[in-house]
């Protein structure tokens, strides 16, 4: 079997070069090719697979989450949503949000908000004049969010499925709304959106300069386009204990737990083949965003790459 | 053919040009059977850990029992495709490599055969527990394509061993089975399986078990030649009875 190696290397490699001369004879009848995880596919085939991960993986996606990053996952959305900053009135679009973890932060975030300040409104009323008290009555009661709202933006029906029984599970209502919808041809009109968030989901986008020129467009003037994703780590130390760990237990945790291997292989090959830091903040200083810029959390595993549409 | 080892390292790190990417299509050993998952002895020592874990946690997970079968029988699945290959009947069932499915299983047929012989009794052994052989897992963890269809052939058995022993598929019935493969294969899933089954057995199952059933396994097990020597789809108009002498497993309490 060893000997057979260099022989099917040999063929594949003349294949390879049969199917780029088909290809150029074809011209234009020849579809764009692109990677699965490891893989060479057509621009096609690639969604469709991706479409088939997430609708295998949905009902165990957050234990999965969990168990593959020993929970650490929850601290950088957390940290997404504490970089975001968002105040009492703002309109979020997250996309690839599936089952609703960063719209349940910005909620929660938006909520506290609001309650500092409506106790400091309070403290501030306690020395108004009868008067003025009736008057306050007259104003509009004050929503517990503020007139925030998040749209949950997701191409898989599974996903979004999950995060509405989440939502329910957790009782979100409020601000909340869900729509089945594609990352490269948004169903929004231009400038809608405050911020426009994407967490661990445009590594699964087949076009990112698409998806970036759709956040652009969508995004109002001023408005903040936010990208938490799997990165590259440049310390040798940590690449190669993060490689082992990603290449020998992942696919083993997905097996054990969610009783899919090739998902799970897919997710860790498709880390490796997603744009390093610098590349991703050319690709989105290249859709108009201004000062572009990107923060590293945990020496590159994660990265957060932040723009302005101005 | 045995594959070759260490499915670890990435192979695209930066190189996105056509040429890598050929390379990388070769994933570093290619699949010998449809469903195989090439994998590391790092990998198939953390499966066998975590489907052991697993399947005692939820005992509903068959696929984990699969996997730490498949994982943990470099040993014994040798073992048994050796057994089979010195003998005449196991030979020709390594050769030929049946498949015991509903669409291959004439199920009216069977079911038409006299009562007590082995098609009948299956059949109606299947329809009583309402289960099917389609549910058996294929392999994916076993390097080895021949060693592949023994632990396929060992899973699409193990229903006739519920025949021929004549237990059910309720939890006591299902460790009994377990404790005559144990005996026969040597599979340590099978040994495991043996062992920490009863754990979640009632006390007055538990005597009945120790006292009769294991022991009458245990004994069967040893006297009967291996089970995987039989080509059952050649025998379905055979009586159980008889089926049982010829194999050595003794009537069932």
């Amino acid at each position: 079997a060893v000997g057979l190696w260099p022989c099917r290397a040999l063929l594949a490699r003349r294949g390879g070069a049969l199917r780029a001369l088909c290809g150029s004879v074809r011209g234009l009848a020849a579809e764009p090719e692109t990677h699965f995880g490891f893989q060479t596919v057509t621009e096609a085939e690639r969604r469709e697979k991706i479409y088939k991960v997430f609708e295998s993986v949905a009902e165990k996606y957050d234990v999965m989450n969990d168990s593959m990053t020993l929970g650490i996952h929850r601290v950088w959305k957390d940290i997404l949503v504490h970089k975001m900053n968002p105040s009492p009135g703002t309109l979020l679009l997250d996309v690839a949000g599936g089952t609703g973890d960063i719209a349940f932060r910005f909620i929660n975030y938006v909520r506290s908000v609001r309650e500092r300040q409506l106790q400091r409104k309070l403290k501030h009323h306690q020395n108004l004049s009868w008067q003025e008290i009736s008057e306050s009555y007259q104003e509009d009661k004050s929503k517990s969010l503020g007139d925030s709202q998040v749209v949950v933006c997701d191409i898989n029906k599974e996903m979004l499925k999950v995060g509405k029984q989440k939502a329910q599970h957790l009782g979100y209502s409020e601000g909340l709304s869900w729509v089945l919808g594609n990352a490269e041809e948004l169903p929004f009109d231009d400038d809608k959106f405050d911020v426009y968030t994407i967490a661990f989901g445009i590594r699964n986008v087949t076009r990112i300069d698409l998806a970036l020129q759709e956040a652009y467009r969508v995004l109002k003037p001023g408005g903040r386009f936010l990208c938490l994703e799997f990165s590259h780590v440049s310390n040798p130390l940590l690449s190669r204990l993060y490689d082992l760990y990603s290449f020998q237990v992942i696919p083993v945790l997905g097996e054990v737990i969610a009783g899919d291997w090739k998902s799970y292989q897919y997710l860790v090959e498709s880390i490796r083949r997603f744009p390093p830091q610098e590349e991703l903040k050319a690709m989105i200083e290249d859709a108009g965003f201004f000062k572009v810029d990107y923060q590293n959390l945990n020496l590159g595993i994660v990265a957060i790459h932040s723009g302005f549409k101005l | 053919g045995r594959a070759c080892l260490s499915y670890s390292e990435p192979r695209a790190r930066d190189g996105r040009s056509e040429e890598k990417e050929e390379e990388e299509e070769e994933e570093g050993c290619y699949r010998l059977y449809p469903g195989h998952i090439p994998t590391s002895p790092l990998q198939k020592a953390l499966l066998a850990a975590g489907s052991a874990l697993m399947a005692l946690y939820d005992p509903y997970r068959h696929d984990m029992v699969a996997v730490l079968g498949e994982t943990t029988g470099c040993l014994a699945l040798p073992n048994l495709r050796d057994k089979m290959k010195h003998h005449p009947e196991g030979y020709r069932i390594l050769q030929e490599r049946p498949r015991i499915r509903l669409s291959t299983l004439d199920t009216a047929r069977l079911r038409g055969l006299p009562d007590g012989t082995l098609g009948r009794e299956y059949v109606r052994f299947l329809e009583d527990n309402k289960v099917s052989p389609d549910t058996r897992m294929p392999p994916k963890f076993v390097d080895d394509e021949e060693l592949a269809y023994v632990i396929q052939r060992y899973r699409e058995v193990h229903d006739l061993m519920h025949t021929l022993l004549g237990m059910p598929t309720n939890m006591l019935g299902e460790v009994v089975v377990k404790w005559f493969e144990a005996v026969q294969t040597g599979l340590p899933m099978c040994v495991l399986g043996a062992a920490f089954g009863p754990v979640r057995l009632s006390a007055r199952k538990l005597q009945v078990l120790a006292t009769e059933l294991v022991p009458w396994a245990i004994r069967s097990g040893r006297n009967a030649s291996c089970i995987l020597n039989v080509y059952y789809e050649q025998r379905w108009e055979q009586p159980v009875e008889s089926l049982r002498e010829e194999i050595g497993i003794f009537p069932p309490p």
